[in-house]
């Protein structure tokens, strides 16, 4: 307690105060920039913290990554382009609201589930940290074979009319991830002889292509802006931001369930902000008394998105400091800072050097606390620029910050290339009605799913049965009968129905449907 | 220096750059050197690079821009680099081994040629090290080996990558050792602390630095180095223990074929100066530094390409 006492202390000084306030605002325009993300953010302001103290400086990465996980919404919400990967889940009901004039609202709600999300991170490290530490262990091959099908489910879910094409999609997605060096095995797939595709299709192009150009392709041929002008606010920014926190905190199940679904997955290694809220984002349909209302314009749906997201920025660091283990890839760079100043993860960070790592878990709740202000006041400007700039002047500015971001990812034409061509594609796919997410979906679930397979076939190479070995521990056999279970839930009603009519109508009954 | 000579040696500069041999560079290096790296940052390619990066600043008197261009373990960054850098010394990129040994022999195309370069330096070597759980049954590196000889294909081993060092670590250990275990890659060091920890795997084969990183939740059976690596003093090494395998990643840094001698020969100076002044962070983390430059870079790529050449063929006729 001493020590805690001792390290919120050595933060609250207005060297500290201010490094988490620049951190913050840093991260929130990095973020909110599509191609830069959160693991870059920290890269690349990492040299400026060699100058820096140990606890100053990750005060000031702390700070960064929480603003540039929030950051992503901004863009979610506006434009319909998830900023960074983890916000993907933010855009399905963050821009229907925009479009319905409600931007500021989600924005303001996203703002909370962020603060609230973050905070209850820090909560999680400080008080379970080493109870919480044993569950990243368990998750071997097999059980994340498990967690990226149950991810794949999804894929119904955001299939909002036709299941056949939102699998189609998610097959896409998968194909296009088999492209380059296989992940186990190391052959080149799919390169089709030329060098530069050895690296594959990076997530965020992808991202990048299918939901930015053919959101850009559409303004242009309907010769409008991103959001509709009229979108005045009802009574003011006050009153949205008050009217969201009455809705945020007067039902809490569906913020607590989505900060306790961030925590569990920010633990698991390889799995990640991005996984995250999309989980969090299914559950949250699947237990709303509405759920037909999600990908319209739900709010619901941005809070269960943006709370677990920033749940993550704290709780993936659970792993990482007890057992050196990142949760999520931005954590190999703090862990890399960890290691730079001779600091060990292990249980010698809580007490030997307990006062630095306790300031460092403690000021990124003030962190989140910070992306209050930061986001109201930033959200309303970055609202104004695009709701009042003509969409000609806009549409522009976008693609030009789309492609520089686009190159600046791994300095590559290519990247820019296989982007501008997915976002082609993207727009008749998007016409035919096959829509970017269940893409994008596939190309994070198929390569995890990948590895976990053939991770365990390899292990159980000595097996007689070796597919066995997925279902060889208590923990897997749950996550597999998830899996069944969320695939019954989603078909059920539909086949049920089917049956219904079928029994009325008997001639039917026959016919092969 | 007057203007007029600075705009005198530049041009010089540019003709001895546009393939005029016999002119004497008289000021080397006069702008940025971009130095690339062909991996994501946050690695400990990318950690080291930024470590150098305001030494060889400070030495070469010119800004050193640190860039990375990723993608395919490193091969997407070298092929590039070779079809398009100019031999200026102006443009150097970050070559690992065994990558570039084992890249071009094992793909259709990487796109790049093991040789097709001057390597200027390798600054630091990171030894495999064999790290099995805490609470494993394997005591020793002779409890792993019998058991391995008694239950073939019954010992997993995970590591970072394929046809990588830590791949081809355990490869030599099964050739070495007569036995026949099972390697199980993984995408990075990031996942391997867990699948020890989980017990996911018998045991992993990566670098001395994990080693170090883990010694409370693990055990470190040998490493793969000369001598004992200095950050784990009471770890032995194979050679020790009767095997003869010494290999892990080496780091350096290489440039255009063609490159003038006295260009080389600055870099290789600015290296070395570097490398001293960065030791005391890199040494504790389980880096082992070197200055391996000349003649004795050839030595090492002949030496190891001659270890890993026939394991590799291998591993393609049976692929």
């Amino acid at each position: 307690m001493d020590m805690l006492l001792e390290a919120l202390f050595s933060i609250l000084t207005l060297e500290g105060l201010v490094t988490i306030l620049c951190g913050v605002t840093a991260g929130l325009f990095i973020g909110a920039l599509p191609g830069l993300t959160a693991t870059m953010a920290l890269a690349v302001l990492l040299p400026f913290t060699f100058t820096m103290s140990p606890l100053q400086g990750l005060m000031a990465l702390g700070a960064v990554y929480m603003g540039a996980i929030y950051g992503g919404a901004f863009t979610a919400i506006l434009i319909n382009t998830p900023g960074t990967p983890s916000s993907i889940a933010t855009t399905f009901d963050g821009y229907p609201m925009a479009r319905k004039g409600r931007a500021y609202e989600a924005l303001a709600a996203a703002t909370i589930a962020s603060v609230v999300g973050g905070i209850i991170g820090v909560a999680f490290l400080l008080l379970l940290a080493p109870p919480l530490a044993r569950l990243a262990v368990v998750f071997g091959p097999a059980e994340m074979f498990w967690v990226a099908l149950l991810g794949l489910t999804l894929v119904a879910s955001l299939s909002s009319g036709s299941l056949l094409k939102g699998l189609l999609g998610g097959c896409i997605g998968m194909l296009l991830s088999t492209i380059g060096v296989s992940p186990i095995g190391g052959e080149t797939r799919f390169i089709f002889g030329i060098p530069a595709l050895q690296g594959g299709i990076e997530l965020i192009v992808a991202l990048i292509g299918l939901f930015v150009v053919p959101e850009l392709i559409s303004m242009a041929a309907q010769g409008r802006g991103a959001l509709p002008e009229s979108g005045k606010l009802q009574g003011g920014a006050g009153s949205a931001i008050m009217r969201m926190g009455r809705h945020i905190f007067g039902k809490p199940i569906n913020l607590i369930r989505s900060c306790i679904i961030g925590q569990i997955i920010a633990i698991i290694p390889g799995a990640g902000g991005n996984v995250t809220s999309l989980v969090a984002y299914n559950e949250a349909r699947r237990f709303s008394k509405d759920p037909a209302s999600f990908g319209k314009g739900n709010v619901d749906g941005v809070i269960a998105s943006e709370s677990s997201n920033n749940v993550m920025v704290a709780g993936s660091m659970v792993p990482l400091l007890t057992l050196g283990i990142p949760g999520a890839p931005p954590d190999a760079i703090i862990l890399g800072v960890l290691l730079m100043h001779g600091l060990r993860p292990g249980l010698d960070l809580f007490t030997e050097t307990g006062v630095l790592t306790n300031g460092f878990i403690l000021s990124m709740g003030f962190a989140a606390m910070f992306l209050l202000p930061v986001g109201l006041l930033g959200g309303r400007l970055i609202h104004r620029v695009v709701v009042k700039t003509p969409f000609y002047f806009l549409l522009p500015s976008i693609a030009m910050v789309t492609i520089l971001g686009t190159y600046a990812l791994r300095n590559s034409m290519t990247d820019v290339f296989i982007m501008l061509l997915l976002g082609s594609v993207g727009y008749f796919l998007r016409l035919i009605g096959i829509q970017a997410a269940p893409i994008v979906l596939g190309m994070i679930l198929g390569v995890i799913a990948e590895k976990g397979y053939v991770q365990t076939m390899l292990v159980a190479v000595v097996d007689p049965i070796p597919w066995l070995r997925l279902v060889a521990n208590p923990l897997s056999i749950v996550l597999a009968c998830l899996v069944l279970l969320s695939v019954a839930t989603t078909l059920l009603p539909g086949w049920l129905e089917r049956s219904g009519r079928m029994a009325k109508v008997d001639s039917d009954e026959e016919k092969p449907s | 220096m007057t203007l007029a000579t600075t705009r005198w040696v530049g041009s010089l500069t540019l003709m001895a750059a546009l393939g005029m041999p016999g002119i004497a560079l008289a000021e080397y290096p006069e702008q940025p050197i971009t130095y690339t790296i062909p991996f994501d940052p946050g690695g400990e390619s990318d950690v080291t690079a930024r470590f150098q990066e305001p030494h060889l600043e400070e030495i070469l008197g010119v800004d050193v821009n640190v860039n990375h261009r990723p993608g395919g373990g490193g091969a997407v960054g070298w092929s590039e680099f070779q079809s398009k850098a100019e031999p200026t010394g102006y443009e150097m990129i970050g070559v690992n081994i065994p990558h570039i040994i084992a890249q071009p022999i094992m793909r259709e195309n990487a796109g790049y040629e093991t040789d097709n370069w001057k390597i200027v330096t390798f600054f630091h070597t990171t030894p495999n090290a064999l790290i099995v759980p805490k609470d494993s049954q394997f005591e020793t590196l002779d409890d792993l080996v019998q058991y391995a000889k008694e239950n073939p294909q019954a010992v997993t081993l995970g590591g970072s990558g394929t046809f990588s060092a830590n791949h081809l670590g355990a490869l030599r250990l099964e050739r070495e050792a007569g036995v026949d275990v099972t390697y199980i890659p993984f995408t990075g060091t990031g996942p391997l602390p867990a699948a020890v920890q989980g017990n996911h795997v018998s045991g992993i084969f990566n670098y001395s630095m994990l080693g170090v990183q883990m010694q409370d939740n693990a055990r470190v059976l040998a490493v793969a180095s000369e001598e004992r690596v200095p950050a784990l003093p009471d770890v032995p090494t194979f050679k020790e223990l009767g095997y003869d395998i010494v290999g892990g990643a080496y780091r350096g840094v290489a440039v255009p074929k063609g490159t003038p001698d006295e260009i080389v020969n600055t870099l290789e100076d600015a290296f070395a100066k570097t490398n001293e002044r960065i030791a005391e962070k890199q040494e504790p983390l389980g880096f082992v530094m070197t200055n391996i430059t000349d003649g004795e870079v050839d030595e090492v790529m002949q030496q190891l390409q001659s270890a890993y050449q026939p394991i590799l063929e291998d591993a393609k006729a049976n692929q």
